[in-house]
């Protein structure tokens, strides 16, 4: 076990979401190679508390890369250097002594910054809300494989399931568009045989959810790049399609193509 | 932490705090017509840029590939004109189908325009607050990141391109000889024969193929053209597209500045 000595970070802090911000520099003596980035910033607060400082606020929760919790805008990155992983999975070791280290929170007008470096991403509630339900059998327990779904299909359902809601897609967004969440979300359902009923409602509504709250898709493909689950572009592609024609066959009130 | 809740923001470009849940009597039908109620959301505004996209690609295409005829010589070239003055003639009167094409372009080139400039509004809105210290791309790329810029070049070069040689108003400056309607060979030759308007014209069009090679690729993208039988080319078909529209533009004002192509 070898140790990182002398880092420099820059954290942003901010007292609450009317108030300015700025960025506070600390510097952390000696930290594990094996650490996490949050144990990592565990240990600073640790030091700040003890010193009767403000901890630094920061959202975590599972800390096993699942539960979308973490966020951190890490040298300019959503979640760090590391692709295909989350922020609490990112170890010490791709650091190196003496590193700068510059810590923000995820950006967007809707995702307010609560305090420092956690933000509120209900918006993000409101689109799977919208979403609504998917109509199913109630009663006794479907027979397993009731319904037959191809192996190809359920691996890009699976692939776009993987989504952990943690907003990088929207952090690294030039533009500050959802559409890579909203895409993955509505895949997920749209290209089962369970999700077929409410299909085209479920894309219009969900797109119009994500509209109202979000910025547009300019296709750079750093959602995808930034995604700790390595959701495709491909989603984006489907949510477009049925949108359009949501929009354009009358599905949606009369099961009629 | 509780006063930190109730002081929490909705979303500043939230026109309502909850989403119409589907399938429910919250779920209103909007009463506007089918393309007002597309365009009014941000994915029918992309439609919009990949349609009208796709329409001035076919129009840069058929522009390059017609100019291609001035290596044929002064009588090719004019008598091209003449021709697209004179589309489906007699059956539709002389010019009338080229106004319309006209038109149809200049229609296209609004939508466009219209659409970028909404999607930026609301894109800036996304974002009010942006990050305070440097990003770092992994992927988007100087094509993805400056299609407003490489577009308004562009845009820009185009009014002067029609000044220079649909109007011929800016055609004789700097040089003898006058603009006449008709003569396509001749005014192209006399406004290349200046150099800084050559260059000009190869500055807006290598910016054109940055423009093309990223929009090229995103219509697929925008209009949800995804299948995993042609993914892989699609890079491939904006690359080659960008190219061949550029590679053939540039070379007309090098071949009349190397003397290639002359009165």
């Amino acid at each position: 076990m070898n140790h990182l000595t002398n880092l420099k970070l820059k954290v942003w802090r901010q007292d609450g979401p009317d108030t300015a911000g700025k960025f506070e520099t600390h510097i952390v003596e000696s930290v594990s190679d094996e650490a996490s980035f949050l144990e990592m910033l565990d240990q600073l607060n640790e030091r700040l508390i003890s010193e009767n400082k403000d901890a630094i606020v920061f959202d975590h929760d599972c800390r096993e890369g699942i539960c979308g919790t973490c966020s951190l805008m890490i040298n300019g990155r959503a979640h760090g250097p590391q692709r295909a992983t989350t922020t609490c999975q990112l170890h010490m070791r791709t650091f190196s002594s003496g590193d700068e280290i510059v810590i923000e929170p995820w950006r967007a007008a809707a995702f307010p910054i609560i305090k420092d470096l956690m933000v509120d991403r209900a918006s993000f509630d409101r689109i799977i809300e919208s979403g609504g339900f998917i109509t199913s059998p109630t009663g006794g327990a479907p027979d397993a494989n009731l319904t037959p779904v191809p192996k190809p299909v359920a691996d890009a359902a699976m692939d776009s399931a993987g989504c952990i809601g943690c907003g990088a897609c929207v952090a690294a967004c030039p533009n500050g568009a959802a559409n890579l969440f909203t895409g993955a979300k509505i895949s997920h359902l749209n290209v089962l045989p369970q999700g077929q009923a409410e299909r085209y409602k479920r894309v219009e509504a969900m797109v119009n959810a994500m509209d109202d709250q979000f910025g547009s898709c300019t296709n750079h493909g750093e959602c995808s790049a930034a995604c700790p689950k390595e959701i495709s572009l491909d989603v984006i592609a489907l949510m477009n399609s049925d949108f359009r024609k949501a929009k354009t066959k009358n599905r949606k009130q009369l099961s009629r193509g | 932490m509780a006063q930190t809740q109730e002081t929490l923001r909705k979303p500043v470009n939230s026109r309502q705090s909850r989403a119409p849940v589907t399938g429910t009597a919250l779920a209103v039908r909007k009463q506007r017509s089918f393309l007002a109620d597309l365009y009014s959301t941000a994915v029918g505004k992309k439609y919009a840029m990949a349609i009208s996209g796709i329409a001035m690609m076919g129009f840069v295409l058929f522009h390059m590939l017609g100019n291609l005829k001035m290596y044929l010589g002064a009588a090719e070239l004019d008598q091209y004109a003449e021709f697209l003055k004179k589309l489906l003639y007699p059956l539709a009167p002389k010019g009338a189908v080229l106004w319309i094409l006209r038109g149809g372009l200049l229609a296209m080139l609004a939508l466009h325009l219209h659409a970028a400039w909404s999607l930026t509004v609301l894109n800036h809105q996304a974002r009010p607050v942006k990050y305070q210290s440097a990003r770092d791309y992994e992927v988007a790329n100087f094509a993805s990141r400056t299609m407003r810029y490489s577009g308004m070049i562009v845009a820009s070069f185009l009014i002067w391109h029609l000044l220079d040689l649909t109007f011929g108003v800016v055609n004789s400056v700097g040089t003898e000889g006058e603009f006449v309607t008709g003569e396509v060979y001749a005014n192209v030759v006399r406004s290349l024969d200046r150099w800084p308007v050559a260059a000009f014209y190869i500055l807006a069009n290598l910016l054109l193929g940055i423009h093309l090679r990223h929009g090229a690729w995103s219509i697929f993208q925008s209009l949800g053209w995804n299948n995993p039988r042609f993914n892989s080319w699609r890079w491939a078909f904006a690359t080659a597209f960008a190219l061949v529209v550029v590679v053939g533009n540039i070379s007309f004002p090098i071949a009349v500045l190397a003397g290639i192509v002359k009165v």
